[in-house]
């Protein structure tokens, strides 16, 4: 099963992310947050997105959602460093991609159509 | 130094922009007050301090190569620097550190092809191009002032000391530009008449290269 890494600024925010996820993951899925500096307070860190992903991966790839600015750029470099072990980063708004790939990934659909589900809820409208 | 730049000029390098960021932190800092989040002297002063802590002592600079040293000095800023700059400039580092590969020196020709591999490895990531007002306004105009002083004949001092002037006037035209990327792009028109912390910061990495190749 595809797993999530939710990377964050925040560390409340990365959490609270992966807990909405994880229920829609029908507790199917693992979801493991990767949220603030490796001192708690806010930022990124690339060690700790790095546990992050060996913690989410079973095995069928990794799916990587990013809140902003260097969340994004930590998930590049991940994605860079992997050289070709199933990593993705979705190009989506950080909880509805989130809720999106979980309900796929819970489905057992493989990485690039967890990726595809996350990328499709930036269609998805408010208003 | 003379005109090539082995393992200890690599980390001379290094040293030397850690002590420029650190001394300069505060107003990197105030630039990023006014049109980001506040923390880029900050992050940077710890990324480059963790670089320099990364670097191989002085029994060991002996046996490797300049290439190596930048790959370590880019992995931690990485790891430490704990905002947007910490993966920028750990990939042009890294991707420069790679450009030199395996050789024991970098020639002036060297380093203007790790100047442009470096470059590119930021582009590549932060989808930035000139006029965002970036890091990519010191650093562009750095690699291409660097590629003509080279191909007029000048020796890898006087390059690196027109890279450093081009980073410099650069990070001076940020100021007029609204920003496109990052934090800042959010202000839109709001983001105009300031100096872009990123290229501003890069100035000082290059100003450091050029001080060091000019070291007798």
């Amino acid at each position: 099963m595809v797993g999530l890494v939710i990377i964050s600024h925040s560390r409340a925010l990365a959490e609270g992310v992966a807990e909405v996820a994880r229920a829609m993951g029908v507790g199917k899925i693992v979801v493991e947050p990767a949220g603030g500096a490796l001192d708690g307070g806010l930022g990124t860190s690339i060690d700790a997105a790095e546990d992050a992903v060996r913690r989410a991966d079973g095995g069928d790839g990794v799916l990587l959602l990013a809140d902003i600015g260097s969340s994004v750029l930590t998930a590049k470099m991940l994605i860079e460093d992997a050289e070709g072990e199933q990593l993705l980063l979705a190009d989506a708004p950080l909880v509805e991609g989130a809720v999106a790939a979980a309900s796929m990934a819970a489905a057992g659909a493989d990485l690039p159509a967890v990726h595809a589900a996350a990328e499709s809820a930036r269609e998805h409208r408010k208003t | 130094m003379g005109e090539h730049l082995d393992a200890r000029g690599a980390a001379a390098w290094i040293r030397h922009a850690a002590e420029l960021v650190t001394a300069d932190a505060g107003r990197l800092t105030r630039l990023d007050a006014a049109i980001g989040d506040g923390d880029h002297g900050h992050n940077l002063d710890r990324g480059f301090t963790a670089a320099v802590a990364a670097l191989p002592d002085e029994a060991e600079l002996a046996g490797t190569r300049p290439g190596k040293v930048l790959i370590a000095a880019g992995r931690a800023i990485v790891s430490k620097t704990g905002g947007a700059s910490g993966p920028l400039y750990g990939t042009a580092l890294r991707r420069a550190g790679k450009a030199f590969g395996d050789a024991s020196e970098a020639d002036a020709a060297a380093v203007g092809e790790a100047l442009k591999a470096a470059l590119d490895g930021i582009q590549e990531l932060g989808q930035a191009n000139e006029g965002d007002k970036t890091m990519i306004d010191a650093l562009a105009p750095a690699a291409a002032a660097y590629r003509d002083a080279l191909a007029s004949g000048a020796g890898l001092a006087a390059c690196a000391r027109a890279a450093a002037d081009a980073a410099e006037a650069g990070a001076d035209a940020t100021v007029p530009m609204q920003a496109r990327k990052g934090r800042a792009s959010y202000l839109g028109p709001r983001s105009t008449g300031h100096l872009d912390p990123g290229a501003a910061s890069t100035a000082l990495v290059l100003r450091a290269l050029a001080d060091v190749t000019g070291r007798e």
